[in-house]
């Protein structure tokens, strides 16, 4: 098992008080699986990418427990995080767009970085040759300033970067947003392509648009207000959703095909809730066709069939 | 039935560089027309000069060569009067629903902005009623969303709350540019099912997006935009249903559905293809496309 992760919380600090951004999250990531992690925003699924490599500013760890290959991974230490980061986890921002140093040649940033983590940098060259070239990118690269960049062409150098040394873990946070859908499937499938190679041992894959995550993850995790939803593998999420507020977000996506004149899309009405003070019991019960009486209390996040979770008081076991 | 806005052999060029030395084709000879009570997408990718063309319809950007018409007079020539009175029919909403507003100010002051701006002799009573009537016809309820503040609401909320401000003029035309992008999956669906209502009592609009199943879904024309040139243009179905230039093709090869996985290949060769275009061709009834005959 890749990563176990076990009763997680995480709060920010405001004023007002904790907003209860990840509030007892436990799952499992196996080695080789990329799992997409969905939800609308506001959700916490970049609070969790974020809490498992940089817990910092007014993020409070609050409890719970992180195990990489086994060992504890200290996300509550933001120092004995420092010889984990970037070797045994990785991150590629939702800015990587604007991750690069502007004042910086790209060749001349990845020295940098590569040393200041005790690495030779003319040792790994020739593999940061050969990945640049896998990824469409001439070795030119390295000698131009980021704004001479494409976006596409960012987004590629900094998954090559921080995926440089072979991480067990690679998170990767709304990488395909911001792109054009040509350049979304290259980075999108290029994901798939370092598991594919052994460059990343596991990733999880964070993004609103489940039609990216149904083409490049095995199983996808669907969090809601803080707390885990469902989580199955990609193709049984899609086809058959257990868990009411997957059912809706799948229902609401329009596809080719599906036009407003012959089949009108609806929505999920009402907002995800406030997580400064969150609802007692099961929290999408405001906004769910199925709620009931029961609902008034927190589910289970149980499985159901074979690797299917769903915490939902109206689905059987 | 006759055009509401009309482009003619519409182009833009860009200053770029240094003392503006360069010249960059933003737009290149587009033609085309929305008719009252039709959603007419424009599809591009980045950099394809989709946003230029809203801009221009919208006079936030002048034409360099051709013309725009809104219901056969020419916009560039309107006075600042007459612009003002365009602009009681035509409006945009934008991308960012977070950066429309003025954080420090309520969201009922971008209603008191319209009153004093269009209607200042109407009075109190009246005013507000035809607020609630606007706001009703986006589905917001006043009591949730006046006297709030941006940052109050969420981004669906606050993109209807614009559309709902451009209902209080006389609105005939409607530029959408990315309004949905920002949102999310669940309220998305919300707005582009309001565009559909606005287009059933008689609104045109030109829906701007990069999204392709979203274009699918909500328009009944649609162009395809690729560096400023139109190369395929027909019936939503026509084009969707049956590609005819290579660029649509790839662009609908590259798209992800939810049953279906991708097919192997990338997409960029058809990115890099020669530079002159051949002519825009008829394919099919109503459609257009840019293929060798």
């Amino acid at each position: 098992m890749a990563l176990k992760v076990t009763d997680l919380r995480v709060y920010y600090s405001s004023l007002a008080g904790d907003v209860h951004a990840l509030d007892g999250v436990s799952f499992e990531v196996a080695d080789g699986e990329i799992m997409g992690l969905a939800g609308e925003s506001g959700c916490g699924k970049s609070s969790l990418g974020n809490s498992l490599v940089y817990l910092a500013g007014r993020m409070k760890y609050v409890g719970g427990a992180v195990q990489l290959d086994g060992a504890p991974l200290p996300i509550g230490d933001f120092e004995a995080m420092n010889e984990h980061r970037f070797t045994r986890i990785s991150v590629v921002p939702q800015y990587a767009m604007s991750a690069l140093n502007p004042t910086r040649r790209v060749g001349r940033m990845i020295k940098e970085l590569l040393r200041s983590r005790g690495f030779d940098y003319h040792a790994i060259e020739p593999e940061l040759l050969r990945r640049l070239e896998l990824v469409g990118l001439d070795a030119d690269v390295l000698g131009l300033y980021p704004i001479e960049l494409s976006g596409g062409m960012k987004q590629r150098t900094v998954m090559v970067v921080s995926t440089l040394l072979d991480p067990s873990l690679l998170i990767a946070d709304e990488i395909t947003s911001a792109l054009d859908v040509s350049t979304q499937k290259a980075v999108a499938s290029m994901l798939v392509e370092f598991r594919d190679r052994g460059f990343v041992k596991s990733m999880i894959v964070i993004t609103h648009d489940i039609s990216v995550l149904y083409q490049v993850a095995d199983t996808i995790l669907v969090m809601y207000g803080g707390e885990l939803a469902e989580k199955a593998p990609a193709s049984e999420i899609v086809e058959s959703p257990r868990h009411p507020y997957t059912k809706l977000l799948i229902s609401s996506l329009p596809e080719i095909g599906v036009r407003y004149e012959t089949k009108k899309l609806a929505g999920i009405p009402g907002t995800p809730p406030a997580l400064l003070d969150p609802p007692e019991g099961c929290r999408f019960r405001d906004r769910c066709p199925l709620a009931t009486a029961a609902c008034r209390r927190r589910p289970p996040f149980q499985e159901v069939g074979a690797g299917h979770h769903v915490a939902c008081w109206q689905v059987a076991a | 039935m006759s055009a509401l806005v009309e482009l003619d052999a519409c182009t833009k060029v860009y200053r770029v560089g240094s003392f503006g030395s360069g010249r960059l084709t933003a737009v290149d000879d587009v033609t085309f027309d929305v008719r009252s009570g039709e959603v007419v997408s424009l599809i591009g990718e980045s950099g394809s000069g989709k946003s230029t063309i809203g801009r221009m319809i919208l006079r936030l950007s002048p034409v360099t060569s051709g013309a725009i018409r809104f219901k056969g007079e020419d916009i560039s020539a309107f006075g600042d009067r007459r612009l003002a009175e365009y602009y009681r029919h035509a409006q945009g909403v934008f991308q960012d629903p977070f950066s429309s507003y003025n954080p420090v100010y309520k969201a009922d002051r971008v209603f008191a902005l319209v009153k004093n701006a269009y209607f200042p002799h109407v009075d109190g009573a009246t005013w507000r009623s035809r607020i609630e009537a606007s706001l009703e016809a986006v589905s917001l309820d006043p009591r949730q969303v006046l006297h709030k503040y941006p940052h109050q609401l969420s981004g669906g909320q606050l993109q209807r709350l614009l559309v709902a401000r451009a209902l209080l003029l006389d609105l005939e035309f409607l530029v959408a540019d990315e309004i949905i992008s920002m949102l999310d999956a669940s309220t998305r669906i919300d707005v582009l099912n309001l565009l559909g209502e606005l287009k059933a009592n008689g609104l045109g609009i030109l829906f701007i997006t990069h999204d392709l199943s979203l274009g699918n879904y909500i328009s009944d024309r649609t162009l395809i935009l690729r560096r400023g040139v139109v190369v395929e243009s027909g019936r939503t179905a026509d084009v969707f249903g049956d590609p005819r230039h290579p660029y649509t093709r790839s662009l609908l090869a590259a798209v992800p559905h939810l049953h279906t996985k991708w097919g192997p290949g990338t997409t960029t060769e058809a990115r890099h293809s020669p530079t002159t275009p051949p002519a825009l061709v008829t394919v099919g009834p109503g459609h257009l496309a840019r293929v060798a005959q």
